[in-house]
């Protein structure tokens, strides 16, 4: 049973890495973009939209090529919250609007660009149920590695994992080496915490910001998809998506803007997420008080952050402020 | 132009809206020379140097470097052509270390901090810094990153150096040291403009001298024939005979004293040393100094909102004849005594009005707590707000335009207006006339000429000396927190007031 809830809370941890990484990279900028649950939420619904045109393509959904059964939803997703990341850099850097009420409008909209196209598939399919189903795209996104099954519980907390998974960890880390150890990180860095001193460095300010936050979002988007892919199992059932781009935010300030942190945090914010169905006999208000736990957790972690005052540890200090070379 | 000029402006303007900041500025550096651009503050010294580095593009004029036209679009343009600044407010990153923050911005192959770290000792060595490569910026003191942004301009190669006010900050012993490295930098054939209003230090480091003047170039002199109250001259300019009624202060009383008083800011700088003076009635008491020599920090203290180290501000009553001490009061408390004190902030947006209410509501700011109902009353704001705009020729469509649409001239009239409206017995008024045209200033000096007939003890700080001994009964002089003259406003002389303002004190104020 163990083995299952590491599992569990690993796949339910990794659409929060893909949020918080993705948002890591934003916030590093200084874009803080609370409009990450939109972005995710616009990804995933992108990338459903996509698989639903290709599957519904075939008469025999064993017809499907597997390469582009698995290439259309992702180039989708990529798409759909690549033109979120260009909208909100867009409005916050070239336009100086709110960056605070930009993200929430983003989040509005995305939720409901999400709901208005879902709810639209699933009036084409004439299903009984709220929600469409895309077993056949999700078994492909869903593969994991074929000696698992052999492993026991080692393969089942380790290899059980779709392919998106493993690439989410994989770019926590690489996302890591390249703020800490890499030039571009530097200049990235440097962008966030102090924009003025930057652009005298000669750094292009407005180019990182845009990069940044373009990436990030696309990173935040593969959430969505994965949480529909593969966690949901194809199914797609508006506001399913819950809370996590949320969850995703708060991850940020717990891994203190470091994505090596973050992977394992995501998968501690997922265990606390779905802790509730591994305790017997209690009952759904009690529940809800377990889900609350992820974000008990981050307020403890900001009150223990704030009191030690570690520079370090602190979000980019021009985190929220729109840069204007010329100002006085 | 020989070839030995480094760079040359010709006809340099640059305006921020309606503000010149600069107006047809032309000079020139050479190669192994070092060129003091002296001006009082808002002579436009940073604006043009900003030009030069690539943060601002000029509207008008031409940049000459190594005797060819350039146009410099960006700061990296800049280091390209071997430019860099020094700014006042150092552009460091807090949370990189020295190396982080030097290589910062420059491509050069594969990114190797140890390589680079080598590089920069180099740097060090050839030119005596010494730079604690374990510290990250936010440990370190000014004087440290000061060497640090100095490394960090000569690693990039730059052959044009320019230094904004880097000795505002220093202690003598550091400014000797940095002297010491810039004269070496100049032999070793580097161009330096270095910023300061510290007249003593120009004489000392310079090779010539070029003066600014509300944003105008007057001229240059070579250093060997120039003196301190030429220069002075030529930095505050020629006596513009000024039309301010002044009347004799009528039956002076005591009624402000302060008795040596000492603050400290939040880094445990002194910020206002051994201050001591008294303020009449019916008498316009002027402060001039350097800005940031304390004169802030002077008015916060009398009103409350500056704690005070030691000494005391007695304010002597004039309805009850008591005496009552200041110090340690907050504001609100200093109200409910009785004293009143109106304050003209020297922001005056940030800290005066709250831009985005109308010009009603901004009255009621002061007025909030008078009456017992849980509603408002908005028709004495109201009659206030129509009364100022009439009495002093406010230029807004109503008394609903939020006052942030308002012109500077307009909104610094309704918060004059709204501090006078409150009768007060001592009215301190910071720049009350910054970024104001001529008229919109004279209305305002006359307001506080009216308030001296009255009887008020007006404590007025201003930047423009003319203004000050037109308009003064008596020049109260500071300079690095210290008070070092008290001047009568109808006999001073405009040049020995600022050698006063310039005058050397110990510690400078950057002593801890």
């Amino acid at each position: 049973m163990i083995a299952s809830f590491i599992q569990r809370a690993v796949m339910q941890g990794i659409p929060l890495l893909f949020g918080s990484t993705g948002e890591i990279i934003t916030e590093k900028s200084g874009n803080l973009n609370l409009g990450i649950p939109g972005v995710m939420y616009v990804g995933g619904i992108s990338g459903v939209i996509g698989a639903f045109m290709y599957e519904q393509s075939f008469e025999d959904k064993a017809d499907m090529n597997p390469f582009l059964a698995v290439l259309i939803p992702l180039l989708c997703c990529v798409f759909g919250s690549l033109v979120m990341g260009l909208i909100y850099s867009f409005l916050t850097t070239t336009l100086r609007a709110n960056q605070n009420v930009t993200g929430l409008a983003l989040t509005t909209f995305g939720t409901g660009f999400g709901n208005f196209f879902g709810g639209s598939l699933i009036k084409i399919t004439n299903s009984d149920i709220p929600s469409i189903t895309l077993s056949s795209t999700s078994a492909y996104f869903s593969k994991t590695l074929p000696f698992a099954d052999n492993l026991g519980w080692v393969g089942q907390v380790f290899f059980s994992y779709s392919f998106l998974a493993y690439f989410a960890i994989i770019l926590a880390l690489f996302v890591s080496f390249v703020l800490k150890r890499t030039r571009v990180g530097l200049n990235l860095r440097a962008v966030g915490e102090n924009p003025a001193t930057a652009d005298a460095a000669g750094i292009k300010v407005i180019l990182n910001k845009y990069a940044a936050t373009c990436i990030g979002s696309v990173i935040a988007g593969l959430g969505g998809l994965y949480y529909v892919m593969d966690y949901a199992d194809g199914v797609w059932s508006n506001d399913g998506f819950g809370d996590r781009g949320w969850l995703a935010i708060a991850l940020v300030i717990f891994a203190l803007w470091k994505p090596k942190f973050s992977i394992l945090g995501s998968i501690l914010f997922g265990g606390l997420f779905i802790v509730h169905n591994y305790i017997p006999n209690i009952d759904v208000s009690t529940q809800e008080i377990f889900k609350m736990l992820p974000y008990a957790v981050t307020i403890l972690v900001l009150v223990i952050v704030s009191a030690r005052k570690k520079k370090e540890h602190q979000p980019p200090q021009s985190l929220g402020v729109t840069y204007f070379r010329e100002e006085r | 132009m020989t070839n030995n000029t480094a760079i040359e402006l010709r006809n340099l303007t640059k305006t921020f809206g309606k503000v010149v900041a600069n107006k047809n500025i032309s000079l020139s550096v050479n190669k192994g020379e070092i060129l003091s651009v002296l001006g009082e503050n808002g002579s436009g010294k940073t604006t043009l140097m900003n030009m030069i580095a690539g943060i601002y593009f000029p509207d008008e004029g031409q940049i000459f470097v190594d005797g060819k036209e350039v146009s410099i679009t960006s700061p990296k343009h800049a280091y390209d052509l071997k430019i860099g600044m020094i700014h006042q407010h150092f552009k460091l990153v807090d949370i990189f270390n020295a190396v982080e923050n030097i290589v910062l911005g420059i491509d050069e192959g594969s990114y190797n901090l140890k390589a680079a770290t080598a590089k920069i000792k180099e740097t060090c060595d050839k030119y005596g810094f010494e730079i604690d490569f374990s510290k990250k910026i936010y440990e370190m003191s000014v004087s440290e990153k000061q060497t640090v942004e100095i490394v960090k301009v000569l690693y990039r190669g730059a052959d044009i150096l320019i230094l904004d006010e880097p000795t505002a900050v220093l202690t003598p012993q550091e400014i000797d040291k940095l002297f010491n490295v810039l004269r070496k930098m100049r032999d070793d054939g580097k161009a330096i403009i270095i910023i300061t209003h510290k007249l003593y230090e120009v004489l000392e480091i310079s090779d010539r001298i070029a003066v600014l003047r509300k944003g105008e170039y007057i001229g240059t002199v070579n250093t060997a024939d120039a003196n301190e109250s030429m220069l002075t001259e030529m930095m505050v300019g020629e006596k513009i005979s000024l039309n301010i009624q002044r009347s004799e202060p009528v039956n002076p009383t005591e009624r402000l004293t302060v008795k040596n008083v000492n603050c400290y800011n939040r880094d445990g700088a002194k910020i206002l040393d051994n201050i001591s003076f008294s303020a009449y009635s019916g008498e316009i008491l002027g402060i001039a100094g350097i800005s940031g020599s304390g004169q802030r920090e002077l008015l916060e203290a009398i009103a409350g909102l500056q704690k005070i180290h030691d000494g005391d501000i007695v304010y002597n009553n004039p309805k009850t004849g008591k005496s009552d001490n200041l110090r340690d009061k907050t504001p609100m408390q200093i109200r409910e005594l009785g004293v009143r004190l109106s304050f003209v902030p020297e922001d005056r947006l940030g800290m005066g009005l709250v831009g985005n209410m109308d010009i009603t509501d901004n009255m009621m700011l002061r007025s909030y707590r008078k009456g017992h109902s849980m509603f408002l009353k908005r028709k004495e704001p109201k009659d206030l707000a129509e009364k100022i705009i009439k009495d002093l020729q406010v230029v807004t469509p109503d008394t609903k335009t939020p006052v942030r649409r308002l012109s500077g001239g307009n909104v610094q009239k309704v918060l004059v207006g709204r501090e006078i409206a409150s009768s007060p017995t001592v009215l301190m008024a910071a720049y009350p006339v910054r970024g104001l045209d001529i008229n919109s200033s004279y209305t305002i000096y006359n307001l506080l000429n009216g308030q001296k007939e009255k009887g008020v003890a007006v404590i007025f700080v201003g930047e423009d000396l003319d203004v000050l001994i037109e308009l003064c009964d008596r020049i109260l002089v500071i300079s690095g927190g210290k008070v070092t003259g008290i001047l009568d406003g109808r006999t001073a002389k405009k040049e020995e007031i600022g050698l006063l303002m310039t005058k050397k004190t110990n510690g400078d104020g950057g002593e801890r």
